[in-house]
């Protein structure tokens, strides 16, 4: 069931939550509304649940006009980050709670509402633990008992609020592509909360980011990530290293270091690239000149964090490079080097501009 | 075994001060708890069993127990309703003076029951603010079982508030929202989802209610009128006996009372430990 969001906002007090947002998700469609804490992303989610009420704006599920549609006949699956289970019911109680509660003439025999919930829990893999109570349960294996509560109903549109925000790493990274199984089997249309990320870009098909109430950018994980609309965007998706100095003729300098920026006009600029478009070498070149010590080595997987530091240098530079680099260049602390940055973003043009320093060698 | 267990729990134990604070605790609960009790069965040890059982079925008596329990009871049933409500409006509503009405609630603890039985007593009886309009309709609360559930729900109510009103504190919005988006109905959300969740707590309050409703005699005595067979409760018999000098029948009623409301308390306790352990994970 498709979703049609228009012109949806909110106040509270003084604050704005939400300034008036439209977006549209397609039927099927897996997107994750991504931003800061206060962005208005669990506003949004729970303005489409119908837990809250917009000031104004409206809401269509399908050809379904939501709007005014009480929270509990929207045909919405909500999961809670703390998965908000009842504690004093069974795994099976609370999967077939939804079944359960449905008015006499409408309700299942309970023959079927036992059937399916059995089905459900095994798509959850928890077939195994339905007399068990909530407490007994780890925080994943809760989660899920959430999910299957949620998807017992045959929702139109699952939410989920900071579904994996509770739970350590491994569990999250675990949860998150069994997800993304299940979505491709099952096809609901879903929207999630998250201020990770990672999370964000693994699992939606596409990503809302929001900052101060407001979206930044609706796009494809890889769009979002090569083609960021703006500075927050950018900044928001990854680390970013900070290159501030005054530019003439096309070189910019700052301190005792330069480097050529093709096509930037006079002027004093900031620049911004990402720890993997920094290369280090022994020497400097023509194009630039940055010097920079290593102040720590992290080995983290495929590739080694270093931090940068240098006197012309406001804040630290994080780098990562591959170990055969590192080998190369004998890294270690307190090693000198030059750094060439291979890309640089610029934000304060009217379109975000990309330049190459070091393409043309 | 014992020694060693104890010695690996000595050696176990990190935070200090264990044996002074509990010997020091254990001295109060002697000297102010177990030492009265003490010589309560050093009275009844006077007395014969046959003597003992006499004493305790004597007919008047035993009507007294009637009066007490069915009071009490009704006292209980009224404070389960009436403070699961209060302790509702409490924490779910904001509202102007509701730190004044939440003070209100503690007002039976703090004021003298006998203060609270005079002013009972003068609203209800038959030209009082209340009474003088119950009347006509033929209802008269003063010197009848009404009076007594009365004066015992006015005493015990904070035992209720007091006890519900935490829990549903600490329930969760998320989970009265979960219940909804599974498309819920008010009633049917509050039976199957927040009435279990306040359920050890109201059984709890209530049955403490109940407890401290059997041995209310401040508040009750002036309202009751103490009617022989109709309107005298067990405690009041237990004041009349003193004051024939009866010691040993004074006594006799007094370790009813009190076995009564010391299993009660136990039950209570056992029961709540039990439902407890299920919602942290014990096997239920």
């Amino acid at each position: 069931m498709s979703i049609r969001i228009s012109q949806i906002d909110k106040t509270y007090g003084r604050t704005r939550a939400l300034e008036p947002i439209d977006l549209d998700i397609h039927d099927g469609e897996l997107i994750g509304l991504l931003g800061p804490s206060g962005s208005g992303k669990t506003t949004l989610l729970r303005i489409v649940a119908g837990l809250e009420q917009a000031d104004g704006g409206s809401i269509h599920f399908g050809d379904r006009d939501v709007t005014r549609v009480h929270v509990r006949d929207r045909r919405i699956g909500f999961v809670f980050q703390h998965y908000a289970l009842f504690r004093h019911m069974s795994v099976f109680d609370n999967v077939a709670f939804g079944l359960t509660a449905m008015p006499r003439a409408t309700r299942p025999s309970s023959g079927e509402i036992r059937s399916r919930v059995m089905q459900l829990l095994e798509m959850v893999r928890l077939q195994d633990f339905a007399q068990r109570f909530p407490a007994q349960l780890s925080g994943g294996q809760q989660q899920r008992v959430s999910l299957a509560r949620a998807l017992a109903l045959k929702p139109d549109v699952l939410l989920l609020d900071e579904p994996f925000g509770a739970l350590d790493a491994k569990v999250r990274q675990e949860l998150r592509r069994w997800l993304r199984h299940l979505h491709e089997e099952l096809h609901f249309t879903s929207l999630f909360v998250t201020h990770d990320q990672e999370e964000a870009l693994e699992l939606s098909d596409r990503v809302v980011v929001m900052s101060n109430g407001r979206v930044e950018q609706i796009a494809t994980p890889d769009t979002l990530y090569r083609q960021p609309a703006n500075q927050f965007v950018f900044e928001f998706l990854g680390d970013v290293n900070r290159l501030e100095g005054d530019v003439e003729d096309e070189v910019l300098t700052c301190g005792d270091a330069r480097v050529a920026v093709p096509g930037v006009e006079n002027g004093r600029q900031e620049l911004l690239l990402r720890p993997h478009e920094i290369r280090l070498e022994d020497q400097p070149d023509t194009r630039a000149h940055l010097p920079v010590s290593v102040t720590a080595v992290v080995p983290v997987g495929a590739e080694v964090r270093l931090e940068l530091e240098a006197d012309w240098l406001g804040e630290p530079w994080l780098a990562t490079i591959g170990h055969a680099e590192f080998e190369r260049l004998d890294v270690k602390r307190g090693r000198r080097l030059f750094a060439k940055p291979s890309r640089l973003h610029r934000f304060d043009t009217p379109r975000p501009q990309t330049l190459a320093p070091l393409a043309t060698s | 075994m014992i020694a060693q267990a104890l010695s690996r729990s000595r050696e176990r134990r990190v935070l200090p001060g264990f044996g002074l604070s509990l010997g020091i605790s254990l001295t109060f609960v002697s000297l102010i708890l177990l030492l009265p009790l003490t010589s309560l069965v050093g009275q009844l040890s006077q007395l014969s069993w046959s003597q003992y059982w006499f004493l305790i079925t004597d007919p008047r008596l035993l009507a007294s127990y009637a009066v007490t329990l069915f009071g009490a009871g009704v006292a209980a049933l009224f404070n389960a309703a009436f403070g699961l409500l209060m302790a509702w409006v409490l924490v779910r509503y904001e509202f102007p003076g509701k730190r004044l009405v939440d003070a209100l609630m503690d007002l039976p603890f703090a004021l003298p029951t006998a203060v609270a039985g005079i002013t009972l007593a003068t609203l209800y009886s038959s030209n009082g603010w209340i009474g003088r309009l119950l009347e006509p309709l033929g209802i008269s609360v003063s010197y009848t079982w009404i009076g007594i559930a009365l004066a015992m729900a006015f005493t015990s109510i904070p035992f209720v508030v007091r006890t519900v009103q935490p829990v549903l504190e600490d329930l969760p919005a998320e989970v009265d929202e979960a219940a909804m988006t599974l498309g819920a109905s008010d009633g049917h959300a509050f039976r199957r989802v927040i009435l279990p969740y306040l359920w050890p707590a109201l059984v709890t309050g209530t049955g403490l209610a109940f407890v401290r409703s059997l041995g209310e005699f401040g508040a009750v005595i002036f309202i009751a009128g103490g009617k022989p067979y109709e309107t005298e409760i067990t405690s009041l018999m237990v004041f009349v006996k003193l004051q024939e000098y009866d010691y040993a029948g004074a006594s006799a009623v007094a370790s009813i009372v009190l076995a009564t409301s010391l299993a009660l308390l136990l039950a209570i306790n056992l029961w709540q430990g039990r439902f407890i352990k299920r919602l942290h994970g014990g096997r239920g």
